[in-house]
């Protein structure tokens, strides 16, 4: 089908590569993790991830010709997204349970052997695609020991997190793995998903797709606030943050609600020096997919206004996943050509160092 | 406005489609039970090949717990974000005051109509061998 073509350049900040086969890691897992990921497996915390209409959650035309699972035959990426629209840049997400792995050795195996495959068989033979450093996250330091053995290489971009995780993000158990994104001067990307062993709501275990769906920005807002009210940003001043795939429009109200709580109770964080919302504004970008679609126009464009989105909104697909984006309808047409230009491609420029 | 034969009658048996190009418009014509429709092969939310989607039913209730399947095999779903499109009349389900797409005139005529005064379709006499007591399936573009 052809299509018309925007002029401005797009990077796409979530694009979800997956695994041909069970065994494709085999060839990167030592003796020792090759012979557990054989006989036993992974095993993560359940009711995470509720069954989706669309299998896979994927695009119904994203299943390759080749029989592969979406988002795992390379030429057919390429033809389907990356030729498609015309894209400058891609960041992989690869999301196979690593960090959510209990047996945190064989999840330290898992990230290693998902990053070097990511390296050989993505990045290697497709130059626009750039790989996130999939790490433990429930353990600080095999964590920062998989960001210093990857991250000087310039194939990764960022370190990946999921958003459900056991702890709030700015709990002291994850701080090492900071230390090592600042050492390796990456940024730390937070995806939808994950099972951090609690109900997926803040009020218990919901019964729909959808609940879990629209419910995410709940574990992002988590994390945010905590992030910020247990001081990360005052002992990592140069971290930063990316918040994929869980929406934006919820964050400019959250840090007006912080602002008048921290005026009322900073007694009990002295070490936050400034409103949170400054905080918010420094260290945090956000994708774009989903958009949050307001039922009148300019509430949209306040939005994108309080958001900052000129400086930090980054446009994604989330291909080849069932909620993807095209380059070309994801955004109001009468954004102003330097916005757009910023939020689908430059942001996320800046950010990567692309 | 113009005619374009796109298929024989049997290329399409029931529940089947064929995705063609039109005018430099790609289209779905659908065989539902006998009789055919076309759609815009372009979804009026994100442009997704819509007609590449699932044929499925409407799932309806009025209170929690009462459900009904209807109008099986007559309702397209995106292959993107699947939202759903009455073939019939490309009418979207969600929202039908506001969205829509572009539906088609379907004929079927016999191989006689066919060759007197239509435009060419990507099947031609030369390129598909078939006898004059053929049905086609012709679609009206507006
Ligand atoms: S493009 Fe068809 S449902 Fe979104």
């Amino acid at each position: 089908m052809k299509r018309t073509r925007e002029k401005v350049p797009v990077i796409d900040s979530d694009i979800h590569n997956n695994l041909p086969s069970g065994d494709a890691l085999a060839p990167y897992l030592s003796d020792r993790w090759r012979k557990h990921h054989e006989t036993i497996g992974g095993r993560g915390h359940s009711g995470g991830s509720y069954p989706r209409a669309m299998p896979n959650a994927a695009r119904h035309d994203s299943w390759p010709p080749s029989g592969l699972p979406p988002g795992a035959d390379l030429p057919f990426m390429q033809e389907q997204l990356l030729d498609a629209w015309d894209i400058e840049y891609g960041i992989l997400n690869p999301l196979m349970g690593a960090g959510g792995q209990l047996n945190l050795e064989y999840g330290a195996a898992l990230a290693r052997a998902l990053n070097d495959w990511q390296i050989e068989e993505w990045v290697k033979p497709e130059p626009r695609l750039r790989a996130s450093v999939v790490v433990p996250y429930e353990d600080g330091e095999l964590a920062a020991q998989e960001i210093d053995r990857r991250g000087g290489d310039s194939g990764f971009v960022q370190v990946l997190l999921i958003a459900r995780t056991a702890e709030p993000l700015g709990r002291r158990k994850y701080w090492k793995m900071y230390e090592a994104a600042v050492r390796n001067d990456l940024p730390i990307g937070i995806h939808f998903g994950g099972s951090g062993g609690y109900p997926i709501s803040g009020a218990g275990w919901p019964s729909y797709y959808i609940e879990d769906h629209g419910g995410m920005p709940q574990a992002f807002q988590a994390q945010v606030i905590s992030l910020v009210c247990e001081g990360v940003f005052e002992h990592f001043p140069t971290l930063k943050f990316a918040l994929i795939e869980g929406g934006f429009a919820w964050l400019p109200p959250l840090m007006w609600r912080l602002d008048q709580s921290w005026k009322k109770l900073r007694e009990e964080v002295p070490d936050l020096k400034r409103l949170p919302s400054e905080y918010i504004r420094e260290h945090f970008w956000l994708s774009s997919q989903p958009v949050e679609e307001p039922p009148k126009r300019e509430y949209f464009d306040l939005l994108l206004e309080q958001l900052n989105a000129r400086e930090k909104l980054m446009f994604a697909t989330d291909y080849p996943h069932w909620d993807f984006d095209a380059p070309d309808r994801a955004l109001p047409t009468n954004l102003a050509p330097d916005v757009r230009r910023r939020i689908m491609a430059d942001n996320a420029r800046e950010l990567y160092r692309l | 406005m113009a005619k374009h034969v796109v298929a024989t009658v049997d290329e399409i048996p029931p529940g089947e489609r064929k995705i063609v190009e039109l005018e430099g418009r790609s289209l779905g014509v659908f065989n539902i039970d006998g009789e055919f429709y076309a759609l815009r092969n372009s979804c009026p939310h994100q442009g997704g090949p819509l007609c590449k989607g699932r044929l499925t039913g409407f799932l309806e209730s009025d209170a929690p717990g009462e459900y009904r399947y209807t109008r099986k095999g007559e309702v397209l779903r995106c292959v993107w974000h699947g939202w759903e499109f009455d073939i019939k009349t490309g009418q979207s389900w969600w929202n039908p005051e506001r969205m829509r797409v572009k539906s088609y005139k379907v004929d079927v005529e016999d191989g006689a109509t066919v060759t007197s005064g239509l435009e060419k379709g990507p099947y031609t006499a030369e390129t598909y061998r078939v006898t004059i007591e053929q049905q086609y399936v012709v679609v009206e573009i507006a």
